[in-house]
């Protein structure tokens, strides 16, 4: 496959730049019964988070008399990749939702609720490589509009490489001819990398242009990620605020 | 690991020295402790090797069988790794299934060998589509005193060095030495406060802020990353952690041959 997920004009096999993020799209409050709640798309990725919380820790064993728990689960479901996967949680659900529970813990003001739990559930409902950090972005989205305080938002981005190139955003054609995988998430406003992973074969020059991209995409989410935070919580017709306001009063009269 | 509890006086006292650059134990912060290996431990597997990195104490174990390959590698080997936190380790450790500190760890090892390409698994092909060697690395825990991330690696490297192919016994010809091509090192190290500390003992990873493990091959190229806790690294620490990993790992990579 060498030389072929490039072309000459350095352009990848969906026509983007090599430091070129897939469209991402970010709709949050999605669900109804969830006191959070997001929907990301990213590429042909499709992932719904939810968070609940906080509320009591189960199992009660783990409760921390001194903070709040955050407890991800990240799921795939069955018909989210070509081959069916079984439901339930696999080796590879459990790390990813531990290292995302461990990100999410670093932002969130677990010391407001003691002894409870904040559980974050991210279900892959379609999956095209780099699910973990469109699971970790939607959850962030989905703990802002449960209300949790928290110190920010965390975006998240994967970069790889193909034909000996470091490349942001593989989608599925190309991890299956990555040569390396690196998954980070960074808080933009303060440079701080919650989440990193690596695998494959990178030079250390390689490490810093992977860098130079994570960073840079994960200002770029950061901004998706508030924008669909402000046209949730967005008021779009005064008028109509006007008009409620007096009602709001009568029925406390009443 | 699991947050286990810890006594005020002994996060003070590790904080306090570690404002003025100093160490529980009088390590420098990029010092490993004192490091034993002992490969071909266990007679019964393949391959073996019992690490003392300190009072961590890590016994790696290596079996070997013919299985079916996997669909998508027809004409590979197989391998699979496991780690087992048994409860003689540590009051913390329980009984059971794995935990996600123990699928972690196992995953963690498991990438470095596996994107290092240190096992050639092609070479462990019998008859492509039908037969394969499948070569499974346990990790039994058996005294935890801090970075089991880089005394199971030493140990899973040692002991795949070690291994011997049972062909004999699965009638595929003469035995022979488990084929490999290179020999890949992990490097952990946390962030306490703003320090950065290789090796971390458990009182020192109690009161980590954040990990991370670095796997270098003897290029000093990066082939598996993981970084874990609640807390945050910046750029520059995590480069210093890389560099010196890459530095360290030249050393190491002698206690394994």
């Amino acid at each position: 496959m060498e030389g072929k997920m490039i072309d000459e004009n350095g352009l990848r096999i969906d026509g983007r730049k090599v430091d070129e993020l897939r469209p991402i799209k970010i709709e949050a409050g999605v669900l109804k019964r969830a006191d959070g709640s997001a929907y990301v798309e990213w590429g042909k990725n499709k992932v719904l988070a939810a968070v609940y919380g906080p509320r009591e820790c189960h199992p009660r064993h783990l409760q921390d008399p001194s903070k709040a728990l955050v407890q991800c689960k990240y799921n795939m479901i069955a018909f989210s990749v070509s081959d069916r996967k079984r439901p339930g949680p696999d080796r590879r659900s459990v790390e990813i939702s531990k290292i995302i529970s461990e990100a999410l813990e670093y932002v969130v003001f677990t010391e407001y609720f003691p002894r409870t739990s904040v559980d974050v559930y991210i279900e892959i409902l379609q999956a095209n490589a780099g699910t973990r950090c469109a699971g970790l972005t939607a959850a962030s989205v989905a703990l802002a509009d449960a209300g949790i305080p928290m110190k920010d938002m965390i975006p998240s981005v994967a970069v790889g490489k193909i034909d000996d190139q470091v490349v942001l955003d593989l989608c599925k054609e190309e991890d299956n001819y990555g040569q390396a995988d690196l998954p980070i998430a960074v808080v933009p406003r303060t440079g701080d990398i919650l989440l990193m992973q690596m695998d494959g074969h990178m030079t250390l020059d390689e490490f810093n242009k992977a860098m130079e991209y994570g960073f840079g995409a994960c200002e770029k989410i950061y901004q998706l990620q508030k924008d669909a935070l402000k046209r949730r919580y967005a008021v779009e017709d005064v008028e109509g605020l006007e008009e409620e306001a007096p009602r709001e009063q009568q029925d406390m009269e009443g | 690991m699991a947050r286990a509890i810890m006594s005020d006086i002994k996060r003070d006292h590790i904080h306090k020295l570690l404002s003025k650059g100093k160490r529980v134990d009088g390590r420098n912060w990029d010092e490993f402790r004192q490091i034993t290996v002992e490969t071909k431990y266990v007679e019964s597997a393949e391959g073996s090797a019992r690490v003392r990195l300190g009072n961590t104490d890590v016994l790696v174990g290596v079996k070997m069988q013919t299985g079916t390959p996997f669909e998508d590698t027809p004409d590979r080997g197989v391998l699979a790794t496991n780690a087992e936190l048994i409860p003689l380790a540590s009051p913390t450790f329980e009984a059971g299934p794995p935990d996600e500190d123990s699928i972690e760890l196992a995953r963690v090892v498991d990438r470095g060998i596996r994107e290092s390409e240190m096992i050639d698994l092609s070479a462990l092909c019998i008859t492509p589509k039908e037969e394969v060697w499948m070569c499974f690395v346990d990790v039994y825990v058996l005294d935890y005193d801090g970075n089991l991330f880089d005394a199971s690696f030493l140990g899973a490297v040692a002991a795949l060095k070690s291994a011997i192919v049972p062909a004999a016994t699965f009638g595929k010809g003469e035995n022979f030495p488990l084929p490999t091509k290179s020999t890949p090192i992990s490097c952990t190290a946390v962030q306490i406060e703003n320090s950065i500390l290789l090796d971390p003992t458990l009182d020192e990873e109690k009161v980590a802020d954040a990990r991370l493990t670095v796997t270098t091959d003897e290029n000093g190229d990066l082939r598996a990353m993981q970084k874990g806790l609640e807390g945050s690294l910046k750029l520059e620490q995590v480069r210093k952690i890389i560099e010196t990993s890459q530095r360290l790992g030249k050393e190491l990579r002698k206690l394994v041959g």
